[in-house]
């Protein structure tokens, strides 16, 4: 017998939806092992975690707070993936963001008030924008490797946003605390319930809307063919270069709104926890998603679900916080390899009956 | 004759199906092959040849039948196992390494070899066995630098150096020049003589005259005939291939070409490595005229397509459609100037293999309504169009919703086709259009392109094949290291002279 792995002929939609929940249950189990040699009942932690990431309306709420900042950079990232452009930079597209924001709300005092919030906003987002555009660009023009740009401008943000709360921008009123003077009240992003801010709505919205982009659009036709092929998208007469900054501009514009709206919409002030690797997470839950827009959605609650439950289950089981991270990779690793299925599938040869009579004798020629 | 016990058959296949969902690619077919000699394996793209071949390679396993080698029955489980039974195939892309060196290429993979292996007598065995069978090529040579032909000589070289008994050559001509071409033949012979045996797949029957001692024909993945060769042409050939007769001539009307279309004057260009690629070319082509681009691969054909389609920059010249200076504009604006490109790559660049068939056809007139409309797509109109399409080309898929990649290369080359050709207006760049395409596939395709040129449009037909520019074209120029060597009208043209051309003699030269 003899197992082959061959290409699927058609996408299965069976495969699809039925792949992440087999790598899912595997993930338990490969975490079950762990867990137990920690000496602690697996069991007991998943129903810690699940408790921790959904078990109380508040704790529901929290997972949809964690899920919102993922759900936009998760669909950034993807609209970069989809173009071959590994851009890693959503965490310091996020930062910028929140930065900018910050800087709307604190320091344009000529704004008309009722303006500040989508002002604050929109600029965050165009410096989120700005942050993967300069990639973008030399990639697309000067052909610089996107890998190492987009990382790299990671730090300069981080570190930049560190210089700004403790230093200049930092509250003359906030008893030393790093962290810069709260916003003015008309910057809030409004809350639905709990903490959760209004960003799911704009979460919500984006992913329909690049649905519809991707599927329906010219635009999104030519990003798919340059996705695809790039060598065809030129001698189809589409601009790759000119395409790649677009989207790019458009992947580090809602990395940038997501930062604008934990700012405006969470902590309100620019302090510390902008970056906690949101920008990182969302790479994993752009893969998970498939680079489908709505896949995304999901795919970041349950992510914020393993973020929160992991949290809870460090506090609950007194587990040191490394084993909650370890845990979070162990779960990862399955459903990333699972993904596989969803493109190729095992088949099963069994051996063919053996002839036991005697070897035939050369058969007749056909004439 | 009759009564004669038949030798004893080195190889033989029985029954033999694969199946691949939703497909049939082999249905219970019978292969026989006598030592030293050679077995043509005819049929049309996607008649099953490839498939059957490479069960033998040990690439796929059979679903049924069973595999006698000397009258014993082996079970090919992987390469590995064929390569042991003294059985190698030559794929059609090479399976070589280009950044190693020909030697390296042949010991890589084999078990035997030591760890740090006595480069010295590798290269002895290699030479020796390159003069043999006059198979020449450098062994230090590293594979990048080889011309195609040299790749396929070390491909050979390679599977007698594993002492394969039985080689599989699947469309080895395709590559190949004229030349090349013959000098295979003869190293075939060369090997036949020593009593190795070869199967080669064919869609080309004159190769089948030229290269073989008997020939079996599959249409649709089963056998339909079994010939030996010298008792059979390659009218019956064909017919036996696409199960009805073939019209070999093209009937064609006379040109009546109009003003000037298309025109280059004193074109330069560089290659990708930085080196002169089309060196002060110029050339005219008329409305309902077809230029027939000759020359051995290499010389500057694909440098021309790709600067009349925009995709290459000029050094130098002027490149004029309409009288209006076209040189090193986008492709973009050529597309819209009305020019459409057949490139010699149809899944590197013509086709997006992982998008469907309607996609695909859209990828030209999506631009614009009704296949879109204020920048939306309109999914209805694409998929009307693309049935059009697909039933006026006549492209054999499954549906518009199948991905390109899963189609044979004459429907792949049919969807460009229909793509490129609706699109069409002024002028129409066919680059190696009919290369690998079954007969049926290659008739439709210069059909079309003739249908073109009646219409008015202005073809360039870049073919290695003489007998297609011969029939289809109309003028035919020749390319000699980016030069043209001369430009004779096809139906005075003289092979010999043309092949003169081809080998860089300017000025056709007239041979008593």
């Amino acid at each position: 017998m003899r197992i082959v792995i061959e290409k699927r002929q058609a996408l299965s939609r069976t495969a699809l939806i039925l792949t992440p929940i087999i790598s899912f249950f595997v993930s338990l189990l490969l975490g079950a092992l762990l867990l137990m040699a920690s000496r602690v009942n697996p069991l007991e932690t998943y129903a810690a975690m699940v408790r921790g990431a959904f078990g109380t309306w508040s704790n529901f709420t929290e997972t949809l707070v964690k899920a919102i900042p993922l759900m936009l950079t998760g669909l950034g990232v993807s609209i970069a993936f989809r173009m071959r452009f590994w851009n890693i930079g959503a965490e310091g597209q996020l930062v910028c963001g929140g930065i900018a924001a910050a800087w709307v709300a604190l320091f344009w005092t000529f704004v008309p008030e009722g303006l500040l919030l989508p002002t604050a906003l929109l600029v965050g987002a165009l410096a989120g924008a700005l942050w993967a555009g300069v990639p973008a660009a030399l990639k697309a023009y000067i052909k610089v490797d996107e890998t190492l740009t987009t990382l790299m401008l990671n730090y300069v943000a981080i570190l930049y946003s560190q210089y700004l709360y403790y230093g200049p921008w930092r509250d003359p009123q906030g008893y030393g605390f790093p962290g810069s003077a709260l916003l003015p009240a008309m910057a809030w992003l409004p809350r639905l319930t709990g903490r959760v801010h209004y960003g799911v709505f704009f979460a919500v919205v984006v992913a329909f809307v690049l649905w519809f982009v991707f599927t329906r659009t010219r635009w999104g036709f030519e990003l798919r063919i340059i996705g695809e092929n790039q060598t065809a998208a030129r001698y189809l007469g589409i601009n790759i270069a000119r395409n790649i900054v677009l989207a790019l501009l458009l992947s580090g514009a809602l990395s940038g709104l997501a930062g604008a709206a934990e700012v405006t919409g969470l902590s309100r002030r620019l302090q510390q926890g902008l970056a906690v690797g949101y920008g990182y997470t969302a790479i994993i839950v752009a893969w998970m998603a498939q680079l489908n827009p709505l896949a995304v959605l999901v795919v970041a609650v349950l992510m914020a679900a393993l973020l929160v439950g992991g949290d809870q289950v460090q506090m609950m089981m007194r587990l040191p916080a490394a084993v909650g991270l370890v845990l979070q990779g162990m779960i990862l690793f399955p459903m990333l390899a699972g993904a596989l299925f969803v493109e190729y599938r095992l088949r099963i040869i069994r051996p063919q009956a053996v002839d036991l009579e005697p070897t035939p004798t050369a058969p007749e020629v056909t004439p | 004759m009759t009564n004669q016990p038949e030798p004893q058959a080195i190889l033989q296949m029985r029954g033999i199906t694969k199946r691949f969902p939703g497909v049939i690619a082999n249905e219970q077919v019978d292969v026989d092959l006598f030592p030293g000699e050679v077995l043509a394996l005819l049929g049309e793209n996607g008649a099953g040849k490839s498939t059957l071949m490479n069960v033998l390679a040990g690439m796929y396993r059979q679903d049924e039948g069973e595999i006698y080698l000397r009258g014993e029955q082996v079970a090919i489980n992987s390469p590995r196992d064929a390569a042991a039974l003294g059985i190698g195939m030559v794929h059609q892309n090479f399976m070589l390494v280009p950044t190693m060196t020909v030697a390296e290429n042949i010991i890589l993979g084999l078990t035997e070899v030591p760890f740090v292996p006595d480069m010295q007598a590798v290269t002895a065995r290699i030479k020796a066995l390159a003069n043999r069978y006059n198979l020449q090529v450098d062994p230090h040579a590293y594979i990048w630098q080889l011309s195609v032909g040299e790749q396929q000589r070390v491909e050979i070289l390679k599977l007698i150096y594993r002492g394969a008994e039985i080689l599989i050559l699947d469309e080895p001509t395709a590559v190949l020049t004229p030349q090349e071409s013959r000098e295979l033949a003869a190293v075939l012979k060369l090997m036949t003589a020593e009593g190795k045996s070869a199967i080669f797949i064919t869609h080309k029957m004159e190769e089948v005259i030229a290269f073989s001692d008997w020939v079996r024909v599959l249409q649709n993945g089963r056998l339909v005939a079994v010939k030996r060769t010298a008792e059979t042409n390659p009218q019956e050939l064909a017919r036996l291939m696409v199960g009805r007769e073939v019209l070999f001539r093209l009937e064609k009307q006379l040109a009546v070409p109009g003003p000037v279309v298309l025109e280059l004057c004193d074109v330069h260009t560089r290659n990708d490595k930085g080196l002169p690629g089309l060196q002060g070319l110029s050339l005219q082509v008329r409305a309902g005229e077809i230029l027939g681009i000759a020359g051995v691969a290499g010389n500057g054909q694909r440098q021309l397509a790709e600067v009349i389609t925009g995709l290459r920059k000029a050094t130098q010249g002027q490149m004029l459609i309409h009288a209006q200076d076209y040189a090193n504009r986008s492709p973009l604006d050529l597309i819209r100037a009305g020019v459409s490109h057949i490139p010699a790559d149809r899944i590197g660049m013509g086709a997006v293999g992982n998008m469907d068939v309607a996609d695909n056809l859209a990828m030209k007139g999506y631009r614009k309504s009704p296949l879109s409309h204020l920048g939306m797509l309109q999914p209805q109109r694409i998929q009307e169009f693309a049935r059009k399409m697909i039933a006026a080309f006549r492209i054999a898929t499954p549906s518009p919703a199948t991905r390109v990649k899963f189609l044979s290369g004459g429907n792949i080359q049919k969807t460009i086709l229909a793509r490129e050709i609706d699109a069409c207006r002024d002028v129409l760049v066919a680059v190696y259009p009919s290369r690998g395409l079954d007969v049926g596939a290659t008739e439709a395709v210069r059909k079309l392109l003739l249908e073109q040129r009646d219409k008015g449009v202005a073809v360039l037909l870049v073919s290695e094949d003489l007998e297609e520019l011969l029939s289809v074209a109309d003028n035919i120029l020749v390319l000699s290291e980016g030069r043209a060597m001369g430009c004779v009208p096809a139906a005075t043209a003289d092979i010999n002279a043309l092949g003169l051309m081809m080998a860089g003699v300017s000025q056709p030269l007239t041979v008593n």
